[in-house]
């Protein structure tokens, strides 16, 4: 047997693969507490809600996550707050934005808990100095889309000028 | 309550990829190896416990039917528990159970994952955030624990210097592990100048996306007696669950920091009180603990009680919790930092400190260890499980 028969052989016998790809569709009902939360970003509003011991929970929720009892009104927070913790991701993902992007959990002014979001407007070529402008405790405020599309995606946090 | 051990212990060399065989035959030879090291045939279990994380890491959904044959549970009950990267640990703990009950007296727990399969973890590990407030923004496993390692660092002054150092250690254990997935040594400088992943975290001290197999056998101590079978012995176990919401972790009435895992110092406190636990710094000799990054390992090196909180950077940096140090030793196994199958990956904590309290750990065995701690962390850092094992029935 010359050494190409062998390879064709070992190649023959080399297991093979079956390739597949999920393509799934969800339309999630958001219910009234987050579809007046994300309505309210048209109006350039973070709605939060208010629990029985008087925390402000931001996003708006329905029940609080510590007395499990319902929220008992709607408290608008305002734009302005500070960073509670950052990261900025520079590797690539499959199915998620290209890098480099910040994201952060930001503790708006009137607000008991943090919400998430994207940090724009901070140049991340420079990694120690995107650092250094995200870090705990930096001032931020929210932006809103121009067009708003009614989700999570109308508002973002910039640095205060 | 029953007395419950764990007989027997098996895993695979983990790698990238398998394609000498399909998932199902990957499980079998989990369970092949599994029941060997017990001493035990399929014949004996009474029942299976199956880990499986996320279906769609594996792409098959209901994964536990595909290896119903695999496991050998046909004509006997099979609970499937999926409890993320706590999984492989929770499925023990659901075999503690069944045993400690009284129902059963043999129980596996065998199962396997081969992540890198799809090139898509973090886009399936992102699907688990709210819908309407957080799937916009792109949250996976790795950013959401560099926002905790950032807090921490912040919090306490600590650097990537002091996380560096946690692969260091890590990698250095592995390398006497033949088991392990990651087993060439990393130096600080090559930890330092890998690339950003999401800062603070560094390819270098990221976990790997492993293959392979690994299971536990548990055992009454009645079974264990008639059998002649010297298991370890489980003496406590913890659990807690931490908010779902990861922005209620900040802020002045946060019920836990973000920074820190309490939840989990909870949940060691319950499972310290079953044991007899009063100082684990004396008390515990090893510990196998789920850390598929740097700074968690520092998060819960302090939630057991190893070090005081901002500690841990410190004592490490003294040369603390590494192969031939005093003290508790931390991980000799290389830890999840360089072997991660999500599904086992708990698993295999338990079988590697199982290991160790019965002095069948080779290379990286601790000396005389005779009680070890382990523990696994699911979700966005909010399901937690920990486990105080022994040697004997004697006071720990």
């Amino acid at each position: 047997m010359t050494d190409q028969a062998t390879e064709a052989t070992q190649a023959d016998a080399a297991p093979l693969f079956y390739e597949q790809k999920w393509d799934l569709e969800y339309r999630h009902a958001l219910g009234e507490t987050t579809s007046k939360f994300l309505r309210g970003l048209a109006e350039h509003k973070i709605w939060g809600t208010r629990s029985t011991d008087g925390r402000v929970l931001v996003p708006a929720r329905s029940f609080d996550d510590q007395n499990h009892e319902r929220t008992i009104g709607w408290v608008e927070v305002g734009l302005t707050g500070t960073i509670e913790m950052s990261t900025v991701v520079y590797e690539a993902f499959k199915g998620l934005p290209e890098p480099p992007y910040a994201l952060a959990y930001v503790l708006l002014q009137g607000a008991d808990t943090a919400l998430v979001g994207y940090v724009r407007d901070v140049e991340l070529s420079d990694q120690a100095a995107a650092i250094e402008a995200l870090k705990i405790g930096t001032p931020v405020r929210v932006a809103f889309a121009e067009h708003p599309s009614g989700n999570a995606t109308d508002y973002w946090f910039v640095p205060v000028d | 309550m029953i007395n419950v051990g764990i007989a027997g212990f098996g895993q695979s060399h983990f790698v990238t990829k398998r394609t000498d065989v399909t998932f199902p035959e990957l499980v079998k030879e989990g369970v092949n190896l599994t029941l060997a090291d017990a001493g035990i045939g399929i014949e004996d279990v009474d029942a299976v416990v199956y880990p499986l994380a996320p279906d769609s890491l594996i792409g098959v959904n209901n994964g536990e039917r595909w290896v119903i044959d695999a496991l050998g549970t046909t004509g006997k009950p099979l609970l499937r528990v999926n409890n993320g990267g706590a999984t492989g640990m929770s499925a023990v703990l659901a075999a503690w159970t069944h045993i400690a009950s009284g129902m059963f007296d043999v129980i596996l727990v065998a199962g396997a994952d081969r992540v890198s399969e799809s090139g898509s973890a973090q886009s399936v590990l992102n699907k688990m955030w709210d819908v309407g407030y957080e799937r916009t923004v792109p949250l996976n496993t790795i950013t959401m624990l560099a926002l905790s390692a950032q807090r921490y660092m912040s919090k306490y002054n600590s650097t990537e210097l002091d996380m560096a150092r946690v692969a260091v250690k890590n990698r250095t254990h592995a390398a006497l592990n033949p088991y392990a997935h990651l087993r060439e040594p990393i130096t600080i400088d090559e930890v330092m100048a890998s690339r950003t992943l999401a800062w603070p975290i560094k390819l270098g001290e990221a976990c790997p996306a492993s293959t392979g197999a690994a299971g536990v056998v548990l055992v009454s101590e009645r079974y264990a007696k008639a059998h002649g079978l010297n298991p370890a012995w489980i003496r406590g176990i913890g659990q807690n669950t931490e908010t779902f919401w990861m922005g209620n972790r900040v802020g002045p009435s946060a019920f836990a920091d973000h920074a820190d895992a309490d939840a989990l110092a909870a949940a060691f406190q319950i499972d310290y009180a079953q044991s007899g636990v009063t100082d684990p710094t004396t008390q515990i000799d090893v510990a196998e603990m789920y850390a598929p990054f740097s700074s968690v390992e520092l998060q819960v090196i302090e939630a057991a009680g190893f070090a005081a909180k901002g500690q841990a950077p410190a004592a490490l940096a003294d040369g603390k919790f590494a192969l031939g140090s005093d003290g508790v030793i931390v991980n000799p196994s290389g830890g999840t930092l360089c072997t991660n199958p999500i599904a086992v990956t708990g698993t295999i904590r338990v079988g590697e400190a199982a290991n160790q309290v019965r002095g069948r750990s080779g290379a990286h065995q601790v000396p005389n260890a005779r009680a070890a701690v382990v523990s696994a962390i699911g979700g966005d850092h909010q399901f937690y499980s920990t486990m105080v094992l022994s040697t004997d029935l004697e006071e720990v």
